[in-house]
């Protein structure tokens, strides 16, 4: 008892607490009928909820992890209730990782929820862990629409609704063109592929040597053939894989993303082969579009203006390509005839062109991670 | 048409170099590859006797949740190991545990007191002291929940208050429990001679637990930093030091005093491995930053990541270290003083008092710092490194 009594007081002063208690971190993307889950939530919760440590050591290693898949996706799901409307929608897990917060390692659990209507509506009954420890939360992230909200479980909130705010249609496809416009000046792939093709459109073949290329409207519409074909090809598929016609798998997509940028720039070395600068832009351009419907998925696509936000995504695409293609286009016709533009620009560009996509395409196609800074 | 191999490697290092001008991506989940790969290290083994414990009283409680007795056996068991470990989950396991009372209009005097330490954990103080008044109206014996109360009181600088809480302690509990409560308080507000004998005569009864050793040294260690007497204050950490149960108050407040004395390396040797609990690694980095130590950079990072991710949460309770690690480590005391004042609204504490006048003078904001010159005059309080502050306050504002 005496001992007891001082415990209480020290108790007072608590400069040694780690800084929060228990969280998991849940964040749901709305796909029309289908839900996108991932689910962050700490080891040490799991092993207090089911036990992980199987040698009891202190210490759990992922063999003990990955051995108690099957139960950190059962008892997690059990926990969480998602529900359009009346109807309650059927979860399934799929893959599962690790990850590290600020307070330990995490099982991250990717799942997929399906209802049977599209959800205008979300309810969201969250269990976990409030059985055994009353001061958990759950802070979710809900992704619809391109539009992202917050909210935070707790014992005494376990259950919230969420209907998308009412925006006008105008401001939502605002919303679209601008994450079109920011995920290609983001996406270095599609602007080094792009400016790839471009370089030698200021200048001609002529004798297998380059020359600058004489008069305005010759370099004009070489770019926008070159542009339109672009554009064309990677509209056609990421309309196709937006409206979930086809589907390709995105290590394949982006490691062809990541040879297309090579090959469009060895082909400014050896311009042989590269008489039709327009068809490589379309077919290419067709792996692209496949690329940004990944994007677009990640926006979370709302089902009942669908059209909309792909069109409006797909201008902002065009429209920060244009802006790219502006900035190139007068610069380089005005040092064409330099005696650099050839040697430094076009050359030089390449070769860093392929070197950065080299890198690219090995991380890739080997799911590497070269740069793990 | 090939590219020659050596050309090749030649490229990578180039778009190596590249790259590595970009911003690293964003960490992504990952799927290990080698089973023993250690992922999370847990604070008991299951074969230590403690964790045992706590298991049999979990699987008794399985079978009787509704156990009272049980319950705040376990309860009490979680809430000292979250205190050792420095671990708040464990707070709201115990307050799971005792979720069958907590909603209660009057749950029974045990869980009462319990809620009341866990309330405060969380500062809710007000709560708390009304969930211990509970608890004394039906035992007005009930020494802990005095002790307990008296804490409170002293951490919200109601002194007078507080000190008849210890007084009530006289007749209810061992002398030193009461002379340790009484010249903690005393040491403070202008009694630190007389407190510094009464520790001393508390700490000669060689009947003393390891626990309340540290307790007393520590105060008594406090007490004579503050007053500069620093050989005294060495020799009482060393004392305290020599109990040999590791106790984290006893690590922050030798680790305060350490950066005070510009001991850099001292603090280092004392902290390397206790980068869990947010306190004490906010003074790691502090000598860290003094000794320019490139580990400074990660872990003032790691600060600003965890001090981010508790905000997310909404329950806001570190704002004492977010004050310090605003000014000490991010230099920005325009940020760090509505910060130290919020963190005074709650807690008064010389350490309280020390973040707030230190981010007023950088400010030369007079007006932020009055509430501290306040109580710096009422109590009388005793503490050269304040009163130094203050000094410079009223200098540098006039």
């Amino acid at each position: 008892m005496r001992t007891l009594l001082v415990i209480a007081w020290l108790l007072l002063s608590l400069p040694a607490f780690a800084h929060k208690p228990s969280d998991s971190y849940l964040s749901l993307t709305i796909q029309n009928d289908r839900i996108e889950g991932q689910w962050d939530i700490a080891l040490r919760d799991l092993d207090d909820a089911i036990g992980l440590d199987r040698d009891g050591n202190g210490q759990l290693t992922w063999g003990e992890v990955r051995d108690a898949h099957a139960e950190i996706s059962a008892y997690a799901l059990s926990r969480l209730v998602l529900s359009a409307g009346t109807q309650v929608c059927t979860t399934q897990a799929l893959e599962q990782l690790i990850d590290h917060h600020t307070d330990g390692a995490y099982s991250v659990l990717r799942f997929q929820a399906h209802c049977i209507e599209p959800i205008g509506r979300l309810g969201v009954e969250y269990q976990l862990l409030f059985d055994i420890d009353a001061q958990h939360k759950g802070l979710l992230r809900l992704t619809q629409g391109g539009q992202t909200n917050t909210a935070i479980f707790s014992l005494e909130s376990p259950t919230q609704e969420f209907s998308r705010a009412e925006r006008s249609r105008w401001a939502e496809s605002m919303q679209f063109i601008h994450e079109g416009i920011w995920h290609i000046w983001l996406g270095f792939d599609h602007v080094l592929f792009l400016l790839a093709l471009l370089l030698p459109a200021v200048m001609v073949r002529v004798d297998g040597r380059w020359q600058a290329a004489g008069d305005f409207s010759s370099v004009y519409w070489n770019v926008v053939s070159i542009v339109t074909a672009f554009t064309v090809a990677h509209s056609l598929t990421l309309s196709l894989a937006a409206l979930d016609v086809v589907r390709l798998p995105s290590r394949l997509v982006e490691s062809t993303i990541a040879a297309s940028v090579i090959f469009a720039a060895v082909g400014n070395l050896y311009p042989a082969m590269m008489n039709r600068r327009w068809m490589i832009a379309f077919g290419f351009g067709l792996i692209h579009g496949f690329g940004f419907a990944s994007v677009l998925a990640d926006l979370g696509l709302p089902h009942d203006s669908l059209l909309l936000s792909l069109v409006s995504f797909n201008v902002g695409v065009e429209v920060g390509q244009l802006a790219i293609v502006s900035a190139f286009l007068p610069f380089a016709y005005l040092i064409r005839r330099s005696w650099s533009y050839p040697r430094l620009v076009l050359t030089g560009g390449s070769l860093a062109v392929i070197a950065i996509a080299l890198v690219w395409f090995t991380e890739r196609v080997f799911d590497l991670e070269l740069f793990s800074l | 048409m090939m590219i020659p191999s050596r050309s090749l490697i030649a490229f990578m290092v180039l778009g190596w170099s590249i790259m590595s001008e970009v911003p690293p991506a964003y960490p992504e989940p990952y799927r290990p590859t080698d089973d023993v790969q250690v992922l999370e290290r847990l604070s008991f083994k299951t074969t230590d006797p403690a964790a045992r414990e706590i298991e049999s009283l979990r699987a008794d409680l399985r079978n009787n949740p509704r156990h009272l007795e049980t319950a705040v056996k376990l309860a009490t068991r979680y809430i000292e190991r979250g205190r050792s470990e420095g671990d708040p989950r464990l707070l709201g396991q115990a307050q799971a545990i005792l979720t069958p009372w907590w909603n209660e209009p009057t749950p029974p005097p045990p869980t009462l007191f319990l809620r009341a330490t866990i309330r405060q954990n969380a500062h809710e103080f007000e709560q708390a002291l009304t969930d211990l008044d509970q608890v004394l109206a039906v035992q007005p014996t009930n020494a802990q929940a005095w002790l307990t109360k008296a804490s409170i009181l002293q951490v919200q600088a109601r002194y007078d208050e507080a000190r008849r809480a210890c007084q009530r302690l006289a007749r209810l509990a061992a002398s030193h429990v009461l002379l340790g409560c009484l010249s903690d308080i005393g040491g403070l507000t202008g009694q630190s001679t007389k407190s510094q004998e009464l520790l001393r005569t508390a700490l000669s009864n060689p009947g003393l637990s390891g626990r309340e050793r540290i307790w007393l040294t520590t105060i008594l260690a406090e007490t004579a930093a503050r007053t500069g007497a620093v050989r005294e204050a060495e020799q009482s950490f060393s004392e305290a030091f020599k109990v040999g149960i590791k106790d984290q108050y006893l690590l922050s407040a030798y680790a305060d005093y350490l950066l005070d004395q510009r001991r850099y390396q001292d603090v280092i040797s004392l902290l390397r491995s206790e980068t869990r609990a947010d306190g004490l690694f906010l003074r790691l980095a502090i000598a860290e930053q003094a000794l320019e130590l490139p580990a400074f950079q990660n872990h003032t990072a790691e600060l600003a990541a965890r001090f981010a991710a508790g905000r997310q949460r909404e329950t806001i309770v570190h704002v004492r270290e977010e004050a310090r690690f605003t000014l000490a480590l991010l230099h920005d005391a325009g940020r760090a003083l509505p910060l130290a004042q919020a963190n005074w609204n709650v807690q008064r504490e010389p350490a309280d008092a020390r973040i707030l006048l230190e981010c007023a003078l950088i400010e030369g904001n007079r007006a932020a710092a009055q509430p501290v010159l306040d109580w710096l005059s009422i109590n009388h309080v005793e503490d050269f490194r304040l009163r130094q502050l203050a000094q410079q306050i009223q200098e540098t504002t006039f």
